[in-house]
């Protein structure tokens, strides 16, 4: 084969392996959309669920989602970029950052079952937290811990080498450096990984069910149980309660991941960028 | 107080294994701009970050000996290396602009030891960059991205940067090595005026360089001192036959 031929031929494949993935997601979507949307109006997203879910509403699961997604947040991103940060800046590679990262990469490796399962033994049950939002939010904080440290420390590692120097050259303290320097720079990186982590914390359903409960009631506190837009999504489609409303509750959590990705890419990469180098 | 700002005795520096720096004695007078010049590897750059031990970041080496500031010993245990940073100022060979504005780049080191007042930040940007030659290029956009610089511009803002920490001893590294014969003039004629308040240690980007900026020179080769003087006689009378074939050109 001539270097031409070669050369269209492996520009053919890889773009029908970008155009393929990209396909796929696009049925995906629309077929959800195109079952579900017809079926979302101002009351079902405002109103509360009738007869389990078979009429009514979902608002108190769209409010259950976005509280379980931003508590695991609260717990994870500081933890998550606080060890990114410590492992990257604050040690040289030795054993014991060999053992952490080996420990971190172990833990994005465990289905989310077993997560719930943990939970469930020690939040639920072992700390008497009972099936709710701070249950499922620590569960869910462990679960993403994983891809947010990875993610952040690629960002970090990714922060020009010069920039430290000049950093330090400058009379900076390490914290200094760090804070004025790395995180500013390090955080569009930082950012898409707190969005894929808040899409596994909306899209989760095992770890949710075994630590958040499956309440229908809006949730009023951390303690109280509730149930996310995924969880109803599955019990309406598994108990055979209303396949059109699980379509619905489908397309309105695709919307809210789709937003929610739009927004955070807008705001905190403009907003907070500025707002931390000050 | 001694005529001398900075005397390195006997300083040796390793990475590991790998000598970078032996027994070099060396004394900087006050107010004066010394060049270190001499072939690639020879240890400037070393010697130029062990003075503000920007070499301890990374994977640092081992020093041996002593290089003093004032009389005071900057490798002294429990010394604060953030302040000793801030007394000597460091410009690198590539221009670097932190991604902020021109302004809070100026601003940086100062920002960094608690100095807040806008109006004491606005007079010292401008003096700082007033002294490196870029005031009048940069008045009117000093809210704009640094980055939005060129090379030669972004470096005396590199300058500049370091003259706003208001520090005692300035080290440029090759500072215009990668820039073009306009920036590389301005750059010098600074450095002449900085050096009636500063004392200035550059490693020059050639010999021709060190002619036209230094007082005092000294010329290192695989990690040793083999000659140091007034730029006068080291140019013109060198003592070591390796200083002579070096500044004619002989290798190199």
């Amino acid at each position: 084969m001539n270097r031409q031929l070669s050369q269209r031929f492996a520009f053919g494949l890889l773009w029908s392996a970008a155009s393929a993935t990209i396909i796929i997601l696009a049925i995906i979507v629309m077929f959800i959309m195109v079952q579900g949307l017809p079926y979302v109006n101002l009351a079902f997203l405002t109103g509360g669920p009738i007869a389990q879910g078979r009429e009514g509403g979902i608002l108190p699961a769209i409010l259950g989602t976005f509280a379980l997604g931003a508590l695991s947040l609260i717990i994870a991103v500081p933890l998550g970029v606080g060890a990114a940060v410590f492992l990257t800046e604050y040690t040289r590679p030795s054993p014991l950052t060999t053992i952490m990262r080996f420990g971190t990469d172990s833990l994005a490796g465990v289905p989310s079952i077993i997560f719930g399962l943990f939970g469930f033994i020690f939040f639920v049950t072992r700390l008497n937290l009972g099936w709710s939002l701070l249950a499922g939010g620590l569960t869910i904080a462990l679960m993403v811990l994983p891809t947010l440290i990875r993610t952040a420390e690629e960002a970090i590692r990714a922060v020009p080498v010069a920039y430290r120097e000049v950093s330090y050259g400058l009379g900076a303290s390490r914290w200094q450096m760090v804070r004025t320097v790395v995180l500013p720079n390090a955080l569009p990186g930082i950012v898409t990984g707190i969005i894929l982590s808040f899409g596994r914390a909306v899209g989760e359903t095992a770890a949710v069910i075994f630590t958040a409960g499956t309440a229908l009631n809006i949730p009023t506190s951390v303690l109280s149980p509730t149930r996310t837009m995924a969880v109803h999504f599955y019990i309406l489609a598994v108990e055979g309660i209303s396949l059109p409303k699980a379509y619905a509750t489908g397309a309105v959590l695709i919307a809210t991941i789709l937003v929610i990705n739009v927004v955070a890419n807008l705001l905190i990469t403009r907003g907070v960028a500025r707002a931390v180098r000050r | 107080m001694s005529d001398f700002k900075i005397q390195i005795e006997r300083f040796g520096y390793a990475y590991g294994n790998e000598t970078a720096l032996r027994n070099i004695t060396l004394n900087v007078r006050r107010n004066s701009i010394l060049a270190i010049f001499g072939p690639a590897r020879g240890g400037k750059t070393t010697l130029l970050r062990s003075i503000n031990r920007l070499t301890d970041i990374g994977e640092p080496g081992t020093h041996s000996g002593r290089i003093l500031l004032d009389g005071q010993d900057i490798y002294a245990p429990g010394l604060d290396v953030a302040s000793l940073r801030r007394r000597v100022g460091m410009v690198f060979a590539l221009p670097v602009a932190l991604p902020m504005s021109i302004l809070d780049n100026v601003a940086y080191g100062q920002r960094l030891r608690g100095v807040r007042s806008p109006s004491r930040i606005q007079d010292l940007v401008q003096q700082s960059l007033e002294a490196a030659a870029l005031w009048d290029e940069v008045r009117d956009r000093l809210d704009a991205p640094a980055t939005s610089l060129s090379g030669g511009q972004q470096q005396r803002l590199s300058i500049a940067r370091v003259l706003a920490l208001e520090p005692e001893v300035i080290l440029l590294d090759e500072p215009t090595a990668a820039l073009d014969p306009i920036s590389t003039a301005k750059i010098e004629e600074a450095l002449v005026t900085l050096k009636r308040q500063y004392t200035i240690i550059i490693a020059p980007h050639n010999v021709q360089q060190a002619g036209r900026v230094a007082d005092d020179t000294a010329f290192f080769l695989m990690g040793e001192c083999i000659e140091a003087g007034p730029a006068s006689q080291l140019f013109t009378v060198p003592r070591d036959q390796r200083t002579e074939d070096y500044i004619t050109g002989r290798f190199g």
